[in-house]
């Protein structure tokens, strides 16, 4: 199939434009994009949401669907043109000599069929090898990608596996013939912090392995850092930049680059001092981009008559081995200068105490089965025993890996579900036991919430502005209609969106726009308490970055206390002021952002900063990789919750981590941790992530 | 499992309590009584025969009692005539020691389903005789229907909005609109009369009770399964498109799978899971089609009885059929669930 003697680049793309042909108008969602991919390279593709990656990833593939064409250029594997070959030659290369794994591991296994028969048609179609020793080379895959008991998973069904196992499987599928070129798409968006660690080192250790070549997609530049050798960053179709890691790192030759750096939360940003630059404006359509440069509307150093006057082509940058950059003025941009002097603001005084959480318990009774279910309950213990207390102006971060009952707590509060047992303090009232429809209106315009999902929780059939009003009339605010528009203009400044809005529906806005109409919502009674669940995890950095500053800004202002929740540790340590680590259920450490971010950690914190991926080349992390997965709540392990996985268990004398759930211990004034361990195992713990001392200066 | 089995059937005893309490109201409606007074007997009766008539034969006590008798929780009546006993539990008059006899009890709890007025028969027997005919009918149906309908569906769903799939769409919908009496009337006319010159069918069924052959007995399957096969393969269509564009197919598809395995390893199993509900909630739908085609072909099945019943207010008849009705509808949805589990492993019986 392929000459072994091939030695030139795995994969070079050469102008590539591919076009989706819709009724109304043919969508140019990539443009004049080029990359080459050596070797046993890694490349990574990064860009905002629509950006037009994985219509990339999929023009390699040569799938882009009933409705998609490539429209120019040319795509060669191993020097031959993938464009011209037929659906037989095509069906050859895939899966054999590329393979593509993408976002939803379980949407991308069949259902219906066990994992080991969906392992082995791929050495059985390639190799033309039998059912037995697909078999076994099935069991070696299984193996490679560190599963215990491979013969159990071989006959297991997908939704018998947990994500980051079904995960797993997909890349065994993705390695089975030992391909020469790898695409991920998004791999680990779907994943837990900790399991896109271990996942993201076994891509890494098998790539190098086997020499495999990849093309790596993700938003995320921590990610990419961690896991490629070059990097190829997109912007609305088209490559703005691209050269090796370092390089674009470090010292970065375009304003699009420089500005997605400045926007996310770096271990060096500080709310106060150093906030987040947020890109204004936002990202194009397809087919509504403005003429020459893409990103001229929203570059700092736009020159009218010249930017937006002429076509801007890729351009070698000098002295560079392979770095190019996509802007005519990088020659004369100083790279160096620090971003606008923010204004500094100054940091808010914390007051007493406005919500105090004592041993709170939730538990959910489920059927044990869907179907034949009723008969015997199962208890979900989603919280077990909360204690702690959320002041005035404060923020507090709750973080935490899917299902630790987040979410849960928030519900409790919010009045959306009842406690078990235990007290919430509001206002020294107890409020754990009174659902939402019995809480005064003034409890409830208190005690409000922002969503994740700012796509789900608007009406879509109402105009935005009618909704803040409806909000408005709940809480009792305003006598008259009149009075009520007037306030909600107040509120759409207060949340920055332009006063016309307000006759839009919501599907008139961006993501960010509508999370921002979510905010304006849960002001709009003056809340005294914000619960923020993930609100800006749906949207893109850039967008997420002026989201952010907006919440911190109103929360400033009027004296709020945010319950920030999230599970992304970068942008905690930028905007809490303590934060409330989980796992299962359990607060297993409490303490100021400074104290849980530095040692002595709890085991689980430790771990859990450890896999969180940082975009910064001078960051040294530790790597510590927690084994399985988290238990599930239904049969949470005995003793202490994080007992299965902990590394420092053996260091507590007798069984004591296997039978005893650990006391809340304090270790320092405000820092709590619920661990076994002893004063000298808590002093021998070594930073995790550590900033190393920056070679010159550089765009950041 | 068998708490869930029992569980169905506790639902299908209580739905068949429900629907037979109805029945009985209504065939117990004093001028459907008098109308069965009148069949039985003459149709010059006068009204004070007609009341001697129907107390001679158990009609005129209280609606539960009779009811309880039909189930066989009330011990059956008798009456003093004047040349012996008449009574619920026995036909025509028997004298006191005959009556001892007997069993006090005579509902379907004790095994006795009654007699047919109509036919003059146990009903039992009739059920069963009935019942066995047009289970041969739907056999031939089903065996018709459900292949046809699956491969027309999968082949329109597996390249949905190409020219394969619209035509296959046109026909499926085109059968589906159109009603058993329309089509059967339509193929009669076409197949088994003068009308064309193709006499190639019998245009009656009768002579298939005792002997099937591929000439008396291919229109009435073919009316019938027209029917459903539109509506099954629409289900099918729909899921098989579906289906097609699910990730775990350009996963294969990215694997290099060969269309059509694609289709026959990757995608039906998925795409069947939803159809195969559907054709075991056909069934009532079904019996539906049967009730008319076998009146229109005059088979002697299932429906025709039904159709007899209840021009000739059969109480005892009408109820079997009822019980049976609901027993055959609930224990295909006991069968889809199971079926249901089977094809899709996420769902574990334990
Ligand atoms: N099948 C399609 N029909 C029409 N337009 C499409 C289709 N697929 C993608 N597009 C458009 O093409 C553009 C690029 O999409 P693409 O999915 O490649 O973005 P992406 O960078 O992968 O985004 P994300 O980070 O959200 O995955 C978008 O504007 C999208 O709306
Ligand atoms: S070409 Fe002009 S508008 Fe575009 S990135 Fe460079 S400076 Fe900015
Ligand atoms: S109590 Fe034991 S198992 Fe739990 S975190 Fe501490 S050392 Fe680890
Ligand atoms: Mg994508």
């Amino acid at each position: 199939m392929s000459d072994p003697t091939y030695d030139g680049p795995i994969l070079e793309i050469e102008n590539l434009s591919i076009s989706f042909f819709t009724r109304l108008r043919e969508i140019p969602a990539v443009m004049d994009f080029s990359c080459v991919v050596q070797p046993g390279e890694a490349m990574g593709l990064v860009g905002e949401s629509g950006c037009g990656k994985s219509t990339v990833a999929l023009g390699v593939m040569q799938d882009l669907g009933v409705n998609g064409r490539i429209t120019g250029g040319t795509i060669r594997y191993k020097g031959r043109d993938l464009n011209g070959l037929s659906q037989n030659e095509l069906r050859k290369i895939r899966g054999s000599e590329i393979a593509m794994i993408y976002q939803e591991p379980m949407a991308s296994l069949n259902p219906a069929m066990k994992v080991g028969k969906q392992l082995m048609e791929v050495p059985m179609i390639h190799q033309g090898v039998g059912t037995a020793a697909a078999r076994k080379l099935a069991l070696e895959m299984i193996e490679d990608v560190r599963m215990p008991d491979p013969e159990r998973i071989l006959n297991s069904y997908p939704h018998q596996l947990s994500g980051g196992q079904q995960q797993r499987i997909v890349i065994a599928m993705a390695l089975m013939s030992r391909p020469s070129l790898l695409i991920l798409d998004e791999p680990t968006t779907a994943l837990d912090v900790t399991v896109e660690a271990g996942i993201v080192d076994l891509v890494k250790d098998l790539g190098r392995k086997y020499g495999t070549s990849m093309l790596f997609i993700s938003h995320n530049l921590g990610l990419i850092l961690d896991s490629c050798d070059r990097l190829c960053v997109m912007y609305s179709g088209e490559a703005v930049e691209t050269g090796s890691i370092t390089e674009v790192f470090d010292e970065m030759q375009h304003p699009y680059t420089q500005a997605l750096f400045r926007s996310i939360p770096l271990p060096s940003a500080d709310k106060n001092a150093r906030p987040l630059v947020a890109i204004p404006g936002n990202f194009p359509f397809p087919h509504e981009r403005p003429p020459g440069c893409n990103f001229g509307p929203r570059c700092d150093y736009f020159q009218a008559g010249r930017c937006d006057a002429q076509e801007v082509p890729m351009a070698r940058v000098k002295g560079d081995d392979r770095h190019e950059t996509r802007c005519l003025r990088f020659r004369e941009i100083d790279w160096s200068t620090p971003p606008e002097p923010p204004i500094a603001t100054e940091k808010a005084r914390i007051g007493a105490p406005v919500i105090e959480v004592d041993a709170l318990r939730k538990y959910y009774e489920v059927a044990a089965n869907k179907l034949f279910g009723r008969g015997h309950k199962q208890l979900v213990k989603a919280n077990e025993t909360l204690t702690f207390d959320a002041r005035e102006s404060e923020t507090l971060a709750i973080v935490g890996e899917s299902g630790c009952g987040k979410s849960t707590f928030a519900k409790v509060l919010m009045g959306l579900e009842t406690a078990t047992a235990g007290k919430i303090l509001y206002d020294n009232r107890e409020i754990q036991d009174i659902p939402i429809q019995r809480r005064s209106t003034a409890t409830v315009s208190d005690i409000q919430m922002v969503f994740q999902n700012p796509f789900d929780t608007l009406n879509p059939s109402m105009r935005v502005g009618r909704q803040i009003m409806r909000a408005l009339e709940i809480f009792g605010i305003g006598t008259s209609e009149a009075e009520r528009r007037e306030k909600m203009l107040d509120l759409m400044d207060l949340v920055k969106l332009p006063r016309e809005f307000a006759d839009r529906m919501p599907r008139q806005l961006s993501g960010g726009q509508k999370q921002r109409v979510g905010i304006a919502r849960a002001f709009a009674g003056g809340a005294r308490i914000v619960v923020a669940d993930e609100p800006v995890s749906a949207l893109d950095v850039s967008v997420a970055a002026a989201v952010t500053d907006l919440l911190l800004e109103i929360q400033r202002n009027n004296r709020t206390t945010l319950l920030f929740i999230a599970h992304d540790l970068s942008i905690v340590r930028y905007l809490s002021d303590r934060v409330l680590v989980m796992y299962l259920g359990h607060v297993v450490e409490l303490g100021t952002t400074a104290q849980v971010f530095a040692p002595p950690y709890h085991p689980y914190t430790e771990a859990l900063l450890s896999a969180v991926p940082i975009a910064d080349t001078s960051v040294r992390k530790k790597r510590i990789l927690l084994e399985g997965d988290v238990p599930s709540a239904i049969n949470p392990p005995s003793g202490c919750p994080f007992q299965t996985r902990c590394r420092w268990k053996s260091e507590v004398p007798g069984n004591l981590c296997e039978t005893e759930v650990p006391p809340m211990r304090r270790l320092a004034d405000g820092h709590q941790v619920k661990c076994h361990l002893s004063e000298s195992c808590f002093g021998q713990m070594e930073p995790v992530i550590e900033l190393a001392a920056r070679p010159g200066s550089d765009g950041q | 499992m068998i708490v869930f089995i029992l569980r169905r059937l506790g639902v299908m005893i209580l739905t068949a309590l429900c629907l037979t309490f109805v029945v009985f109201f209504l065939t117990n409606l004093y001028p459907n009584l008098e109308k069965l007074a009148k069949t039985q007997g003459n149709f010059r009766m006068t009204d004070e025969q007609v009341a001697s008539y129907l107390r001679k034969e158990g009609h005129l006590e209280p609606l539960l009692v009779k009811y309880g008798q039909w189930l066989g929780v009330v011990p059956g009546t008798t009456y003093q005539g004047e040349d012996g006993l008449t009574g619920t539990c026995f036909r025509g008059t028997q004298s006191a020691e005959q009556v001892a006899a007997r069993p006090r009890f005579c509902g379907i709890l004790q095994g006795d389903w009654g007699f047919s007025t109509r036919f003059r028969a146990p009903v039992s027997a009739i059920i069963a005789e009935r019942l066995g005919l047009t289970g041969i009918l739907m056999f031939w149906v089903m065996l018709l229907m459900v292949p046809s309908a699956l491969i027309l569906g999968v082949l329109a769903g597996m390249r949905e909005g190409s020219r394969t799939d619209r035509a296959l769409s046109t026909v499926a919908i085109t059968t589906t609109a159109t009603p058993e009496y329309v089509s059967g009337v339509v193929l009669i006319a076409v197949f088994a009369s003068s009308a064309f010159g193709l006499r190639w069918f019998n245009g009656t069924a009768t002579s298939a009770m005792e002997n099937p052959t591929f000439w008396n007995f291919f229109l009435p399957v073919l009316t019938i399964a027209l029917y459903g096969t539109g509506y099954i393969a629409r289900m099918t269509r729909a899921s098989m498109a579906e289906v097609m564009t699910a990730q775990y197919i350009r996963t294969a598809r990215l694997k290099g799978v060969r269309f059509r395995d694609i289709v026959l390893k990757h995608a039906l199993r998925n795409a069947l899971i939803a159809p195969f509900t559907v054709i075991m909630l056909q069934f009532p739908w079904l019996l539906n089609g049967v009730v008319i085609v076998e009146t229109l072909f005059n088979y002697k099945g299932f429906g025709w009885t039904l159709v007899q019943a209840a021009s000739n207010n059969d109480i005892d008849l009408l109820l079997a059929v009822s019980v049976v009705s609901v027993f055959v509808v609930l224990l295909t949805q006991l069968i889809s669930d199971i079926g249901y589990v089977y094809l899709n492993p996420r769902i574990s019986v334990t």
